[in-house]
This record gives C-alpha cells, sequence and structure tokens, in this order.
C-alpha cells in the first residue's frame, strides 16, 4: 500500500509584528510542519508499519521548505517529493484549487492507493485542498476524520462534526481522507531519525517533469489588503505584577458572587 | 446578480447558520439589486423550505434526494442547481458538511473557493474577508471571475428574520448513484462524566499549560473557584483531559456565570462556543484574539499569575 500525504509549511506570527504591504514582514514568522499534516504523516505511517507499504510526502514550495520536509522524512516517510516552479510564487494566493491542480499531477505520478491530507493549514486555513483534490482525481472522499479502519476496499471513518457529534461514515476506495488533529498522537522524531532525514534526497519535480499545464495556474483570486483587525471587545486589561494583577481578578471573581 | 444560498440542516432540524446564509446573501444581492435564491438538500424538504421563507428571499429550491446528508449526493445536486440558477455567488456554511462538498462544486464549476468568509462586499467585482495566521490579521480578497464559492463563517452574521413570500419550487437533481461513493452509517455523542455546559463557572486551559503536569495549578485554581475544568481542543488532543471537557464548535457550547481562559489563545472554534457573563482572560501574547471576547484579562506568564490568584481567592 502506498499512501501520498500532503505536507505544508505553515506559518505561525510572533507576539510582536509588522505588516509589510500584502503580507507580514518575514522577521516576524516562524514556520514549522503544519500541525495537522503532522497527524495526516502519522496515521499514514502507522498504517504502513501495520500493513506494509510506502509512505510518500509531497509539499509545494520553493527549497526554503526543505527543512520542515526532513522534518516529515525524520516522522516516519519513506520519501519526499518537492514541487517548485517560479510561476507559483507570482501567484498573490496560492488557493485549493491551485494546490490541488498541483497535487493531480503528481498522484497520477505515483499512483497512491490513498491520498491523506490535513484538516487545514495553519496559516491560511481554507481546509479545501483535500476535497478538491479528489473531485480533480474523481476518487471518493472523507473529511475531518478521526478515526480510520481499513478494508481492502472501504475506509470506515469517524467524521467530526460540531457539538460533540461524530458521524460514521463508509467511504469506497481509493479516497482523499483529510485527517483531524488527535486522531492519533505524533511521534518525536529520535536523533537518528532526524541525522537520517538531514542525509535524504528529497526529489524535485518541475512542472515540466510532472507534465503539468503551467495554463491551469491562472489564479483569480487576487490579494488587496491585509491589516490588524479592529477589536471589538473592550477587555479591560490589568496590569502590574502578577500580584497585582491577581488582586485585580480576584476582585473581578468576587464582583461576579460565584464564590459565596 | 443572483446569489445561492445552500442550507444546513442535521437530523431533522435547520441549523441556524442557513439563516444567516440568507442575510448574507441578501445584502449581496441588494449590492446590485439582485435576487436571492435558498437551496435546500435532502430529508424533510418541505418544512425546511417554510422555515427559509424569510423576507428577502426570492425563491426557494428544494431537492428531495436522501433523508440525511451525504457530501457525493450534495456535491451532484448543488452543482446541477448551479448550472441552472447561474448564481454569482454561491454560499454554504464553513462547517464540517459546507466544507465537506462546497469545494468539489467549486472545482465542478470552475470557480474560485473562498472558505471561511468573515465579510462579502460587491462592487462590480466580489470582495470576500478572511482571517490570516490564525485570526491575527485580516485579509480582503477580490475575486475576478464570473461566479464564486465562498462559505461563510457561522456567526458571522445576523439570522434573517421576518416572513417572506419566495416561490417555493422542487428541483429535480439526476443524482448518479455510481458516483455516491460514501455512505452515511450512523451518529455517536461524545459522552461522559462531566457536562461543562451545565456549569456555573468554568476555568478553561489551553495549549499555554505546555504539558499534563502543569495541570495541577489549574486544578487549584477550579478548587479555589468550585469551578469546572474544561479545555480548548489542544489539550484535549494531547489525551491531558477527557474529550467531554471540550469547549468550542467541536466540543460543547457553553454559558456559564464566569468563564477563566487560561493560555487559551482564542481561535474562533473555540470562543464560539462560549457565552459567558463574565469572560476572563490570562495569555502572555498581548495580540491574543482571545482578549478580543474577554471582559478582563492579564497579559502575563500564567504559571505566575495562575498560582497568584488562586492564593487570593484561597486566601479571601
Amino acid at each position: 500500500m502506498k499512501i501520498l500525504v500532503t505536507v505544508t509549511e505553515a506559518a505561525t506570527v510572533d507576539t510582536v509584528f509588522e505588516i509589510d504591504g500584502l503580507d507580514i514582514d518575514d522577521r516576524y514568522l516562524s514556520t514549522d510542519l503544519n500541525e495537522w499534516d503532522a497527524y495526516a504523516l502519522e496515521e499514514a505511517v502507522q498504517l504502513a508499519e501495520a500493513e506494509g507499504g510506502e509512505v510518500v510526502t509531497v509539499t509545494i514550495g520553493s527549497d526554503g521548505v526543505e527543512e520542515t520536509i526532513r522534518q516529515a522524512l525524520a516522522k516516519g516517510a519513506d520519501r519526499a517529493i518537492r514541487v517548485w516552479d517560479e510561476r507559483l510564487a507570482a501567484l498573490s494566493v496560492l488557493d485549493p484549487l491551485t494546490k490541488a491542480a498541483v497535487l493531480e499531477a503528481v498522484v497520477a505520478d505515483e499512483q497512491p492507493d490513498l491520498v491523506f491530507t490535513g484538516v487545514q493549514s495553519a496559516d491560511d486555513s481554507f481546509g479545501a485542498t483535500g476535497v478538491v483534490l479528489a473531485s480533480r482525481l474523481d476518487w471518493a472522499w472523507g473529511t475531518i476524520v478521526n478515526d480510520l479502519q481499513l478494508d481492502s476496499t472501504v475506509a470506515h471513518v469517524t467524521r467530526e462534526l460540531e457539538g460533540n457529534l461524530e458521524e460514521l461514515t463508509d467511504i469506497q476506495r481509493p479516497a482523499v481522507l483529510t485527517i483531524q488533529t488527535g486522531i492519533n498522537e505524533p511521534r518525536f522524531a529520535s536523533l537518528r531519525d532526524i541525522t537520517r532525514a538531514q542525509q535524504a534526497d528529497i526529489a524535485v519535480e518541475s512542472f515540466a517533469d510532472l507534465r503539468f499545464d503551467a495554463d491551469a495556474l491562472v489564479s483569480s483570486i487576487e490579494r488587496t489588503d491585509l491589516y490588524e483587525p479592529d477589536t471589538d471587545g473592550e477587555a479591560t486589561i490589568f496590569e502590574g505584577s502578577p500580584d497585582e494583577t491577581a488582586a485585580e481578578l480576584a476582585a473581578v471573581v468576587e464582583e461576579t458572587g460565584v464564590t459565596r | 446578480m443572483t446569489v445561492l444560498a445552500v442550507a444546513e440542516h442535521r437530523r431533522g432540524e435547520l441549523r441556524p447558520v442557513s439563516l444567516e446564509l440568507l442575510s448574507a446573501g441578501r445584502e449581496l444581492a441588494d449590492a446590485t439589486d439582485g435576487d436571492l435564491h435558498a437551496a435546500v438538500v435532502s430529508g424533510d424538504v418541505e418544512s425546511h423550505a417554510d422555515r427559509l421563507n424569510r423576507e428577502g428571499v426570492d425563491t426557494i429550491h428544494a431537492v428531495a434526494d436522501g433523508e440525511e446528508f451525504n457530501h457525493d449526493v450534495y456535491t451532484q445536486a448543488v452543482t446541477q442547481l448551479a448550472e441552472t440558477v447561474e448564481p454569482t455567488v454561491l454560499l454554504a456554511p464553513d462547517t464540517a458538511n459546507g466544507l465537506d462538498y462546497a469545494p468539489a462544486v467549486a472545482e465542478r464549476l470552475g470557480a474560485p473557493l473562498l472558505t471561511d468568509a468573515l465579510d462579502l462586499s460587491y462592487d462590480e467585482r466580489l470582495t470576500v474577508t478572511r482571517e490570516r495566521y490564525e485570526g491575527k490579521v485580516e485579509t480582503t480578497l477580490d475575486i475576478d471571475a464570473p461566479q464564486a464559492v465562498v462559505t461563510l463563517r457561522p456567526g458571522a452574521w445576523p439570522r434573517a428574520d421576518g416572513t417572506g413570500d419566495a416561490e417555493i419550487t422542487a428541483f429535480d437533481a439526476v443524482i448518479d448513484e455510481s458516483l455516491v461513493r460514501s455512505d452515511v452509517t450512523g451518529y455517536q455523542e461524545i459522552g461522559g462524566e462531566v457536562d461543562v455546559a451545565a456549569a456555573d463557572v468554568l476555568v478553561a486551559v489551553g495549549r499555554g499549560i505546555e504539558s499534563e503536569d502543569n495541570l495541577d495549578i489549574i486544578r487549584d485554581l477550579a478548587d479555589a473557584l468550585d469551578a469546572t475544568i474544561a479545555a480548548s481542543r489542544p489539550v484535549i488532543d494531547n489525551g491531558w483531559l477527557p474529550a467531554d471537557r471540550q469547549v468550542g464548535q467541536s466540543g460543547k457550547t457553553v454559558s456559564p456565570e464566569l468563564y477563566v481562559a487560561v493560555g487559551i489563545s482564542g481561535t474562533v472554534q473555540h470562543v464560539s462556543g462560549v457565552r459567558a457573563e463574565t469572560f476572563v482572560a490570562i495569555n502572555d501574547d498581548p495580540n491574543a484574539p482571545i482578549f478580543e471576547v474577554a471582559d478582563y484579562g492579564v497579559v502575563d506568564d500564567l504559571f505566575e499569575v495562575v498560582p497568584a490568584l488562586t492564593d487570593r481567592l484561597t486566601r479571601s
């Protein structure tokens, strides 16, 4: 069994930051393996360990994302593919339809039995690439999967809905499954795994390698503004030493009457 | 222009977000003196259509295929309806189910997809407001396309009210059963011994607590307040507390007299589940979105403030 896992490098913003045009200045961004993708990868690695098979990651990104890809290799991926073309850098927004178009070409090349993605990325949070990819592939799909049992033709999944409710769904294979956090416990990589991952080859695929038609890259979404939101809240912020702020908070608590 | 809003229902109940879609849809349609269409797929479409018949809705399409939500049926039905109605903007809820079919509809229509929209406007082209970086910034996106699919954040628009005089019409979708590759076999509720929704006082803990061992300071604070301990998602995912303690979109909605959020950043997935009379937040990040919803806050190290607060409350 071959499982293809999409791996994204997600950015988080420092406590203090500045906006530079239509993005946040790189100095204030920290990057890491997208949290949801870490769970998707772990689920694939556990399946491969139990049943045999290969786990291949695919990442869309410039060479700057290779450290993140090596994190995925250290956490058990057998191989990694990075797809990049400078035409991607020119896009205002790397939206789910564009990403899925590129990933479809990788699936065509790799012919996996299953594709796992994280439910969403922590930075842009579109939460849609997996379903678009499945639709392009004409495959079945399951989203927000927090439990998975496979048999030869069907994926039995539990989907997380709102309000402590879960849906039990049987999905025909092959399928794209978007994996929710909490489905497993992603492993920490050992020093040996990290060393091995540092030495591993990352296959770099161009659009030409993938026979990908770059005409599909015409995105109709343009970012026009980026700003810190107006806060609706009028929170009273207490300042001072921990003892002083604790005293203020204690007074608030006492005022509510809940401690009587 | 024409706007098409696709309602959501579950286990026989129309979900409130459906009425929010109508408000957003009407605002958008008004920008060009256009029409608002609503649609309901599966289940008791007649009664759902009646509930969708609010002021400002022009036409309601009832698609009577299937009993409960199935994304393969929805994808086919909504795509066919959109090909018939030809909306400029198709609206769906940014929910577990909305995100389970709307991306496929967008792909099939060849239309751009914008999810989790917080605001919409239309001036010759559609503009969508979204968050980035877990709510620390907002961005506006202009859409240069004749058609777009947009999912709307629940709670971002008011619910449509009033009584409408929409035309309610049946839409006969042609569902190819060979393309129905998923089968919903049932539902299960996450139960547990503790009902955080029933608690008057909650101390809620988030990722900032860093490890399970550190939960002791939260237990001490909860004891001092005679409070129930709740949690945001990362704490549950790490297995530090059981799932019945989770507050938020995928957990419980709570409405306590006092809610003390400790080390919780305040993603919309969490705060959408909190309706507290008094909301207190302790977090060392001054830009954490939790301070947008809190009544009182302290920007400091929780490992210093929480024990000090417990000490104060115990002594008083």
